[in-house]
């Protein structure tokens, strides 16, 4: 084993100073190998921690909304409705939410106004995220005025400002008490934006939907699973999207690699016939070889890795902004929680990694092949 | 200690261009003897060499190293005979461009399991055997041409090989330069080692350490 080890150190140490001798080109092969493998992690970190983030979020939510649809269109949904609800058989419990969105033509933003279930703010006062904050240079203690259903002008007082750790989901949140949310949107005392179930056994959440479907035709109802179901398809959607963008940068670095790879220059077969011609067996030139490409891939691999870490839980993903946050004019500033799982980084190793070494071997293993008595004839 | 029997190359066989470069060779070659192939450029005798030194495949006949058939060894065998019995000395030298001349010498034993430490000091001691020794962390494109044909030669010795082939060695040398490593290989077979040498130098085939002249044309020995 020990004499193992020390023939590895000493061709690793050979490789080492080849690659050496041609800074530039390896320089420069790393440099693009490092970016891919940046862009590639970036946004698979990306897209993670945003899922994580929002699955997270989404275990607090209610089971099951149900929502009245008039031509396919919400509407508010009248609050006898949960009495009738509370009469099906497994039915925990209906509260009434009350929440919408607000157009801002002053920012061109929308907010979303919602009534919190514990502790709202007192009326005339409201609580707002820091994207709010910042949109319209506000700040606790000052007024803000707002256009009602009616075209009636008032104004409420921040009472207080969400701290920056949620600003991922309080970004553009407005918590307004149940009387001023009614004033402005025009919504009647009978009257909720949707209705929330709890319910006692989750098995029954189907039979449980389509009793309400059949007792309440002009519903809809969504359950927690579906709108976990959207929130993966709509980041793996955008995630999809930039790696299709990414696709292109992806198969300029192959046909690079490929070519760097594959390509010996006459230099280098000349090399291969010299150490031939000196002793080195085949696979001794394929083991210089494989530790040449795993050098160059693993060091760009993990150099790419660290800098899409920073990138991503650090810097927020900077680059990716735009595409993965969607179009929102409500930018949060946020900082994700660092999450990186073995299958992410196996996934990425194998579609770097792997493939580089593979096409650094096999040409020279058809070099390695070839009679060393051509290094005799110059 | 080196016999080839009825030995035949011939290159892109069955084409168009068809060559034989060698043709019917039998010699024997004696052991702790300086044997100097001797003939015009396209006689054959680098191939001839090659054959010899477990480089290349003759296409018909046998070759014996040691008693041993090397002929129908596998690559890998093919490989271990050319590592520990013969140490090559190359015309264009075929030094490793860009890596120091310590590693250059060392080279040929990397893929053995010889320690770094102790491998270093054997090629430092060839160094300074062959006076290169404060050229070890040069780059070997620094060398004079002297120099460099000295650390080809140290690099040949650094397996301990019992046979050294010399391809043309004194190509590109003067005539200084060139006696200089006739000395040189003087000194190798004082050491008990079998020389090869093949050249159309004078100053090789003329010099008093040259104990047998083979007279090589169109692939053939013509004259021992």
């Amino acid at each position: 084993m020990k004499n193992w080890i020390e023939r590895q150190k000493k061709i690793i140490d050979f490789t080492l100073s080849s690659l050496l001798r041609r800074k530039g080109k390896n320089g420069a092969l790393i440099l693009v190998y490092t970016l891919v493998v940046f862009l590639l992690a970036s946004v698979m970190f990306f897209v993670q921690a945003l899922k994580r983030e929002a699955s997270l979020v989404l275990k607090g939510a209610p089971e099951m909304i149900v929502q009245r649809v008039v031509v396919g269109r919400n509407d508010s949904i009248p609050l006898d409705y949960a009495d009738r609800i509370k009469e099906i058989r497994g039915v925990a419990s209906v509260k009434g939410r009350l929440w919408g969105y607000y157009y801002d033509p002053v920012t061109g933003a929308n907010y979303t106004f919602m009534v919190p279930e514990e502790s709202p703010p007192e009326k005339g006062r409201i609580t707002i995220g820091k994207g709010v904050s910042r949109a319209r240079f506000i700040d606790e203690e000052d007024e803000m005025e707002f256009r009602a259903f009616d075209g009636v002008i008032f104004n409420l007082t921040v009472g207080q400002v969400f701290s920056s750790e949620s600003e991922l989901i309080s970004s553009d949140l407005v918590l307004v008490s149940e009387d001023d949310f009614r004033r402005l949107f025009g919504t009647g005392k009978d009257r909720a934006t949707d209705l929330v179930l709890r319910i006692r056994n989750p098995r029954e959440l189907s039979v449980i939907a389509q009793k309400i479907a059949e007792l309440l035709p002009d519903t809809r109802v969504i359950l927690r699973e579906e709108i976990l179901r959207t929130y993966d398809m709509v980041f793996n959607w955008r995630g999809g999207l930039t790696v299709v963008i990414l696709f292109g940068g992806l198969m300029a670095f192959a046909i690079l690699a490929w070519d760097k790879a594959s390509g010996l220059s006459a230099e280098e077969r000349r090399e291969i016939g010299i150490l031939k011609a000196i002793g080195w067996e085949t696979s001794d030139v394929i083991l210089m070889k494989f530790w040449e490409g795993t050098a160059i891939s693993l060091s760009s691999f993990f150099v790419g890795i660290l800098l899409a870490y920073v990138h991503v839980f650090f810097l927020s993903g900077a680059l990716f902004e735009p595409v993965l946050k969607g179009w929102a004019v409500l930018y949060p500033k946020y900082k994700l929680v660092p999450f990186i799982s073995a299958y992410q980084l196996g996934t990425l190793f194998f579609l770097t990694v792997v493939p580089y070494t593979v096409a650094t071997i096999v040409p020279s293993w058809r070099a390695a092949t070839i009679d060393p008595d051509s290094v005799m004839r110059g | 200690m080196i016999e080839l029997i009825d030995v035949k190359k011939v290159f892109n066989q069955g084409k168009p261009n068809e060559f034989v470069a060698i043709d019917g060779v039998s010699l024997f070659i004696e052991a702790n003897h300086v044997t100097v192939f001797k003939g015009p450029s396209g006689s054959g005798k680098t191939t001839l060499l090659s054959l010899i030194g477990a480089m290349a495949r003759p296409t018909s006949g046998r070759i014996k190293v040691m008693e041993r058939e090397i002929t129908s060894l596998p690559e890998r065998f093919l490989t271990e005979v050319r590592r520990k019995v013969f140490g090559f000395i190359f015309q264009q030298f075929n030094l490793v461009r860009g890596v120091s001349v310590l590693e250059n010498v060392m080279l040929p034993a990397y893929p053995l399991e010889e320690g770094y430490a102790s491998l270093k000091k054997r090629a430092m001691g060839l160094l300074d055997l062959f006076g290169v020794v404060n050229k070890a962390p040069s780059k070997v494109e620094w060398l004079s041409g002297g120099e460099a044909q000295r650390v080809a030669i140290a690099r040949a010795l650094i397996n301990n090989p019992s046979v050294i082939i010399a391809d043309e060695p004194t190509g590109n040398l003067d005539s200084k330069l060139s006696q200089e490593f006739m000395d040189t290989l003087g000194r190798l077979k004082e050491d008990r080692r079998t020389i090869l040498i093949s050249s159309h130098d004078p100053i090789v085939h003329e010099s008093p350490i040259a104990e047998k002249v083979i007279l090589v044309r169109d692939g053939r020995v013509v004259d021992t």
